[in-house]
């Protein structure tokens, strides 16, 4: 087997399944088979899926830069997957909310999506999140053509939200929210480093050529 | 006991720290050496120094509520404390090697009695009182909670506050060796709260010293907290080593963090939000997953006892 028929065949499913052991977890301990969700089991479930769907959107982030350094090309076979576990973490946190915290009671929604600030920005990063995954299969890439890329640029402003919605609703010890806004700043920094120097190299190839001719 | 103006002395210069912390061992042996055979072992302290031990003579109180307690679980795994970490659990799983006794109590400011205290002199002249309190959090959620304490109101008038004191200050131990949480900063260090002389001696607010029954746990704020049951839950300052009587409107940690979201007052009111949440209703821990949350009410049901210290205040903007 070469390494994309390895990657297909076995990494993928093996993956896929360590993807979803937290989401399992949650089941488990709300039985306590496994531990326990605590004295306020929904904020435990919610916390957990939010904290899992912002690790997600940092993975999947990190598979380019990663990729770049290593040179593992069958990395980016992830990509789609890790974006798409991103997003069904964001779905049951919200889900969660809606649901446990809430209880559907509809006015409450409303109010909390309008007036809490940092529930509107939640909000909004689930909205795009889920354009993202809405156009994530191979026929919608092609359908799109070029506007798929710049679609899916709007990942970066997914993240952004994502720990400033953490932040914002944490009390007082910012720590946990800080670290994931470092490793997303380290994430996006490469890429500006990336691009930068990818055109100056052009630049560089642009003014050969006429030396060469 | 110790009654002096201002308390610049410290207990170690009073006392040995060998002879200070081996009191209770020698009046265990005075006692067995007087062979008194009707007193029973537990007559040595009001708060035995034995973690989960059982206070004696707690007479009932008739402000208690007849809703169902949270379990002892509940109460004492899902804590703020700061002190002892920012997380919910933290405090049960780092305060589990802190031992809160020997301890003392600094009484200063505008009153008649002021000075060093120790813990058993504090409490001893004052009756134990079970309180089954409501506690609503800042953070939307709430328990029922069976203190076992004495009347603050009984307090302050034992100390005798002069006319100059409007305000009774508290602050926590403020002690990096022991507490853990205190090392990594994230509030301003000592942990500070206060009410007003008439919030003070009104007949709700205690100073806890046990749960259940029993010795208060060191993450519920062990040995003494204070409980304001009408207030947000983190008026009630924990580990108390300090209580002034202040003329000036005392600074409150909360408060200095964040003075937009959480006011000296912090009384609790449904009609007033959270800048960042919503007020108006609870979640009560121990419900089970699928409860919805109920309606919060204004000063946490304790209107009757307490809002007429709060005529004519504008409770939207004194918050």
């Amino acid at each position: 087997m070469d390494t994309l028929t390895q990657v297909r065949r076995i990494w993928k499913p093996v993956v896929f399944l360590l993807c979803l052991v937290p989401a399992l977890l949650v089941v488990t301990d709300a039985f306590e088979l496994t531990g326990r969700l605590g004295a306020n089991p929904i904020e435990e479930i919610q916390d957990r899926f939010g904290i899992w769907a912002l690790r997600f959107i940092m993975v999947t982030l990190a598979v380019t830069p990663l990729r770049r350094i290593t040179g593992w090309n069958w990395l980016a076979r992830f990509r789609r997957m890790f974006g798409l576990f991103a997003f069904f973490y964001v779905l049951m946190h919200f889900l969660s909310w809606l649901i446990l915290d809430q209880g559907i009671l509809l006015s409450a929604i409303l109010e909390d999506i309008v007036e809490r600030p940092f529930i509107t920005i939640g909000f909004i990063a689930l909205l795009l999140l889920t354009a993202l995954a809405a156009t994530s299969t191979n026929a919608m890439r092609q359908r799109l053509g070029r506007r798929w890329q710049t679609l899916h640029y709007a990942v970066y402003l997914i993240a952004m939200l994502g720990v400033w919605h953490y932040w914002w609703q944490v009390k007082q010890d910012i720590r946990e929210p800080l670290m994931y806004a470092i490793i997303l700043a380290a994430l996006l920094g490469a890429r500006i480093i990336w691009s930068r120097a990818h055109k100056k190299k052009r630049r560089r190839a642009a003014h050969q050529i006429p030396q060469q001719s | 006991m110790l009654i002096r103006k201002q308390a610049d002395i410290r207990p170690s210069e009073i006392t040995s720290e060998k002879n200070y912390l081996n009191r209770r061992a020698f009046i265990r042996a005075g006692a067995l050496f007087g062979g008194s055979i009707l007193a029973p072992p537990a007559i040595s302290a009001v708060v035995p120094d034995e973690r989960g031990a059982r206070l004696a003579k707690v007479r009932k109180s008739s402000f208690s509520t007849d809703e169902a307690a949270n379990s002892f679980e509940d109460i004492t795994t899902y804590n703020n404390y700061y002190e002892f970490g920012t997380g919910k659990g933290d405090p049960y799983r780092n305060a589990q090697d802190f031992d809160p006794l020997p301890w003392t109590i600094e009484v200063e400011g505008h009153a008649e009695k002021t000075g060093t205290f120790d813990l058993e002199d504090f409490i001893k002249p004052f009756d134990l009182e079970e309180r089954i309190y409501r506690m609503r959090c800042v953070e939307a959620w709430s328990m029922v909670i069976p203190w076992v304490g004495i009347s603050l109101a009984d307090v302050v008038k034992h100390f005798k506050p002069t006319s100059k004191a409007k305000y009774v200050a508290f602050e926590t131990l403020n002690d990096r060796k022991r507490m853990p949480g205190v090392r990594r900063g994230s509030l301003d260090w000592p942990y500070r709260e206060g009410l007003t002389i008439a919030e003070a001696v009104n007949p709700l607010p205690i100073l806890a010293v046990g749960l259940y029954g029993q010795v208060l746990p060191n993450q519920n704020g062990a040995p003494i907290r204070l409980v304001v049951p009408w207030k947000y839950g983190f008026k009630g300052i924990k580990g108390i080593v300090r209580m002034r009587f202040t003329e000036k409107q005392p600074e409150t940690s909360w408060n200095m963090a964040q003075p937009r979201e959480y006011g000296f007052y912090a009384n609790v009111n449904p009609n007033v939000d959270h800048p960042r949440w919503s007020q108006a209703r609870e979640r009560r821990i121990g419900a089970g997953i699928f409860a919805s949350k109920q309606p919060t009410l204004m000063f946490n049901g304790y209107g009757e006892e307490v809002a007429h210290l709060y005529k004519g205040l504008d409770l939207r903007r004194n918050y």
